[in-house]
């Protein structure tokens, strides 16, 4: 190959590149831009019918139910004002817990009930150390963390 | 004090300059990262949710914060090549740019390690995730560009103007996680609030200064590459290399 | 020492990013310096030629 030739490759494969990244872009942002609808946005119709979509929010606290094949769950995702109901057979990630911040892909059926295809866990930014995780729950006055008993 | 620093920008003078600068930084940059690697895989606990799992943050996000400013830094510096038409200005732009695509690469590569066992998935299209993907390839596209055109001046022309305009990118790729619902969690340190507990922040902390000592020395050696590469013809470059034989200043 | 490397089950992910985050690092030192040298020896090829020529005349 002579230089000039390989010049125009590797420009044309500049070109090419920039297209894909073009492309990524618009598919990004065209319809995706709103990764998840959270449940106001669906009682308020906001949220496409009848076409897959993310539903987001908080999983509330004591509505996490398992069916006896063990795997499948019904939990209601939450953002504190609205509640949808969400039906999921397959494997949960590590962080999934109730309270936790969810992100559940899936539809939702003409009652409202969303049945999930896939469940991603959306952990927050804090970090800390388990210790300082139970001092602060004991701080709050909270419920009692179970290894405060040994105390 | 104006002379001095035009005394500088000339290549001729900034190769020594460079060169007694690197151990400057790369030295603080060794001690550093070992002393973050101790405490991050050694000394510090598990975090209260992820386990250990956690610990990947301590390379993840000083990678994704080099891999935003080193782009910051290039697209500079490309522009004060142009406006100035400053060769040593080009040459920097150009040698920052394989450590950035690097550190791209890295924070993409232990984000992924790091999502499946948090979030469930290696990877999402979410906005964060996707606008670090696209930095990636302005990453490459710059240097491709750079490497197609043969003469140094019109190279520097052209993918300067491309690394400006992917400098755009690059807030949108930091508040992308305020703008829009993103999978990818906000900010646990931002000027104003730190959500992470102090012992781990410090950590954190150190081993993103070791990364900037790092990027910083690895630069200025490339750009000694860059330097004797360009100025090949010149008769200070011969001179060196008559003088010591073998050029070591 | 097992149950640390470990990483609570968490293996191949931490390790995994640890591990080619090493190697790149690594990688990138050790070309770049095969890069210099490369330079320098073609420098000092071309200017012992050149010298050559010049002792002649």
């Amino acid at each position: 190959m002579k230089p000039r030739q390989q010049r125009m490759a590797i420009i044309f494969g500049g070109i090419v590149g920039l297209g894909l990244v073009v492309a990524l872009v618009l598919n990004a942002f065209s319809g995706n831009m709103v990764f998840f609808f959270n449940p106001s946005q669906i009682a308020a119709n906001e949220a496409p019918s009848g076409k897959a979509f993310r539903l987001g929010g908080l999983v509330e606290e004591g509505s996490m139910r398992r069916e006896d094949d063990g795997l499948t769950v019904h939990f209601y995702v939450t953002d504190n004002a609205e509640r949808v109901p969400v039906t999921y057979t397959g494997i949960l990630p590590d962080l999934f817990t109730e309270g936790q911040g969810v992100v559940a892909q899936g539809k939702l059926d003409e009652n409202g009930h969303f049945y999930a295809s896939e469940v991603l866990a959306k952990h927050d930014e804090t970090y800390m150390p388990p210790e300082v995780a139970e001092a602060l729950e004991m701080a709050k006055g909270a419920r009692p963390v179970a290894s405060s008993l040994a105390q | 004090m104006n002379i001095n620093w035009f005394k500088y920008a000339s290549p001729a003078s900034f190769y020594p300059l460079a060169g007694k600068m690197i151990p400057w930084f790369a030295i603080p940059a060794g001690i550093l990262a070992f002393i973050g690697l101790v405490m991050g895989l050694f000394v510090l606990p598990p975090d209260f949710k992820q386990g250990e799992s956690y610990r990947i943050i301590f390379i993840h996000v000083p990678a994704a914060w080099m891999s935003m400013v080193i782009y910051l830094a290039m697209a500079f510096w490309a522009i004060v090549g142009m406006v100035w038409n400053s060769r040593l200005s080009a040459m920097m732009a150009i040698a920052l740019a394989p450590t950035g695509a690097m550190f791209c690469f890295l924070a993409l590569w232990t984000g992924a390690l790091w999502g499946k066992p948090t979030w469930g998935t290696y990877w999402v299209w979410d906005a964060r995730l996707t606008t670090q993907l696209i930095l990636l390839f302005m990453y490459l596209g710059y240097m491709a560009l750079h490497a197609a055109i043969e003469d140094p001046r019109r190279a520097a022309r052209a993918s300067g103007l491309l690394a400006i305009v992917g400098a755009f990118n690059v807030p949108i790729i930091y508040f992308s996680v305020q703008w829009w619902n993103t999978l990818h969690q906000g900010a646990s340190i931002t000027p104003n609030k730190s959500e992470m507990a102090a012992s781990m922040a410090s950590v954190m902390l150190i081993m993103a200064v070791a990364a900037w000592l790092y990027a910083i020395a690895v630069a200025l050696k490339r750009v000694r590459c860059e330097i004797l590469d360009r100025e090949r013809h010149a008769s200070w470059v011969a001179e060196l290399v008559t003088k010591t034989g073998q050029v070591h200043g | 020492m097992a149950e640390w490397f470990d990483m609570g089950k968490h293996t191949w992910f931490v390790w995994g990013s640890y591990g080619v985050f090493a190697f790149f690092i690594v990688a990138e030192l050790l070309l770049l310096e095969r890069r210099r040298r490369t330079i320098l020896q073609r420098l000092s090829r071309t200017s012992r030629m050149n010298s050559g020529v010049n002792d002649e005349t």
